[in-house]
């Protein structure tokens, strides 16, 4: 761009952001219910600001340093709508809506010149354009930060570590056990077995839908970890289906205490305390 | 990704590797790594310095502070003049050992790290880099 | 040079590790606790690492060898009071301590020691008595 059209354009500052304020406000999909025209013409006015100190450096590569401050201006902004609940389309069309105000001021201009403000137009509608994608980036960075929060929140919530008896922990196990949750999973109920001095644990799958060589890996990796620790692993709720593709894969649980039910698993484990549980003289109340 | 802090230290004697292994914690510490991968990166240091001072009498480590897409990581390389390897396919694998060790060095410290690179030359020494992320596994 | 002290305690030799151990202060260990082992007839051996931050391959290896050697001599080794992250790194480092008891904290491992080398804790030992 021509530095001569660079100055120009700060020069019509004032008619650039009418024109702008003009196409935002007349566009129907206009969320005047989430901002009013006072904060919109703010916030529009800030965004032209920089981005015509920006133009005025003779750079144009929206990816270099100059144009930080105004990449920085439309991440911010963009958050901001995005909690206050825009859409990412309407995000973006504020920034589009920009081009056209640029183009009509251009036009005027350059009338006698084609060549040129076909020149001039490209730029603008390179930078712009980048400009939107930030939006939309920014805008998709926040859900995913947003889906990782929880993602962490359901790992920590879906596996509980309960205390079954003075020195045996439960550990139900719901949902896919990928490596991310045995981490969770080991780090808990090893911290558990310190916290309580339990012996011995009990790892129920029978809410794991499937068992495959890699969750294999993860269950022998966490019977392993619990050994060293001085406890003993009881892996309970193998489900016939289980049993089958563990043998079919080839995959070897034949030192590692497995049952079909935590049940019977939970009597395993009062036997190797030397626990014993009876029914009373009284009679039973159910 | 970019450098935010950078320490270089020379490994030459045994006391070292505490040093070093210190310096590493240390550093995972500041960036607000769990307990258990600091627990893994200096295990994965541990190993590599002693490589290099079991087979290469010692060399340069180097510990940085790096960030990749916003997120902070600790950065080691362990750099020797030593004779090289001359298969590192060989190396890597699970109970391999030219020395007599149980062969976990190289494998032991991949599996430790998020990020693992070796380079090496016969003749011309060995240069082993593993990143561990603030929130790896 | 430091030296890691070794207590007798009845049959057992219980070995507290405080500091991160250079390789060759777990040398001297390993050296030490087995000449200690033949010289006092010990029947097990216990070594406490909940104090210990890292234990890497080298350090892993040392335990086993404490715990074969020890094996031939008729004393057995319980490793206790691992740390969970160490524990969770060890796994991942591929190193499962094989041939080495584990308890959680000394307590337990004297009980384990007990029960492997077959004596009775010391109450029930009285039971007997009393009823002989």
């Amino acid at each position: 761009m021509k530095s001569k059209t660079a100055s120009f354009l700060k020069k019509n500052k004032k008619q650039l952001l009418e024109a702008w304020m003009h196409n935002q406000l007349a566009d129907s999909t206009l969320r005047d219910d989430l901002i009013t025209n006072e904060e919109l013409g703010k916030q529009s006015e800030e965004l032209l600001d920089s981005l015509l100190k920006a133009l005025g450096s003779g750079e144009f590569n929206a990816d270099s340093d100059v144009f930080q401050p105004v990449v920085d201006i439309i991440s911010e902004l963009s958050i901001t709508r995005a909690r206050q609940g825009f859409s990412p389309r309407e995000t973006s069309l504020f920034v589009m809506s920009l081009k056209r105000a640029f183009y009509s001021i251009m036009d005027k201009e350059f009338a006698n010149d084609p060549a040129l403000l076909y020149q001039e137009a490209v730029i603008i509608n390179n930078l712009l354009d980048t400009l939107s994608i930030i939006t939309m980036e920014t805008f998709i960075k926040g859900r995913e930060e947003v889906i990782l929060r929880q993602t962490d929140e359901i790992n920590e919530i879906s596996t509980p570590v309960i205390r079954v008896w003075d020195g045996i922990l439960a550990l139900p196990i719901i949902g896919t056990l990928d490596s991310a949750r045995t981490q969770i999973v080991m780090e808990n109920l090893l911290q558990m077995i310190v916290e309580t001095g339990s012996r011995i644990a009990i790892l129920d799958i029978s809410g794991v839908p499937t068992v495959d060589s890699l969750v294999a890996q993860h269950l022998i990796k966490t019977v392993s970890a619990t050994r060293l620790m001085g406890a003993e692993c009881i892996i309970s709720g193998i489900r016939a289906e289980i049993a089958q593709t563990i043998v079919h894969l080839g995959i070897d649980l034949s030192n590692i205490n497995t049952k079909a039910s935590l049940a019977s698993a939970l009597k395993l484990a009062f036997n190797m305390l030397g626990v014993e549980v009876r029914r009373g003289e009284k009679k039973s109340i159910i | 990704m970019m450098t935010l802090t950078k320490e270089k230290l020379t490994i030459l004697r045994e006391p070292d590797v505490i040093f070093f292994r210190n310096k590493a914690k240390e550093y995972a510490v500041k960036i607000g790594m769990s307990l258990v991968g600091q627990t893994k990166l200096i295990t994965a240091a541990s190993e590599l310095v002693r490589n290099m001072l079991r087979y290469a009498n010692g060399g340069e480590a180097i510990l940085e502070i790096v960030v990749r897409n916003n997120i902070k990581g600790v950065r080691l390389t362990f750099a020797d003049k030593g004779p090289g390897i001359k298969d590192v396919k060989q190396a890597m694998q699970d109970g391999f050992s030219t020395g007599k060790s149980l062969g976990l060095g190289l494998p032991g410290a991949k599996r430790l790290s998020n990020e693992f690179d070796l380079k090496s030359e016969v003749g011309k020494g060995t240069t082993v880099t593993i990143i561990r992320w603030k929130n790896g596994l | 040079m430091d030296k890691i002290p070794i207590l007798k305690m009845g049959e057992f030799l219980l070995v507290t590790i405080q500091v991160d151990l250079y390789d060759r202060l777990a040398l001297a260990l390993e050296n030490d606790l087995i000449n200690m082992v033949s010289k006092t007839e010990a029947r097990g051996v216990l070594i406490d690492i909940s104090a210990v931050s890292i234990v890497d391959s080298f350090m892993g290896r040392i335990l086993g060898n404490i715990a074969s050697m020890s094996k031939i001599m008729d004393a057995e080794t319980v490793v206790v009071g691992m740390q969970p992250a160490v524990a969770i790194t060890l796994v991942e480092l591929g190193l499962t301590l094989t041939g080495v008891y584990t308890a959680l904290d000394v307590e337990k491992g004297m009980e384990l020691l007990r029960s492997k080398i077959g004596y009775l804790p010391l109450d029930e030992e009285n039971l007997y008595d009393d009823l002989n």
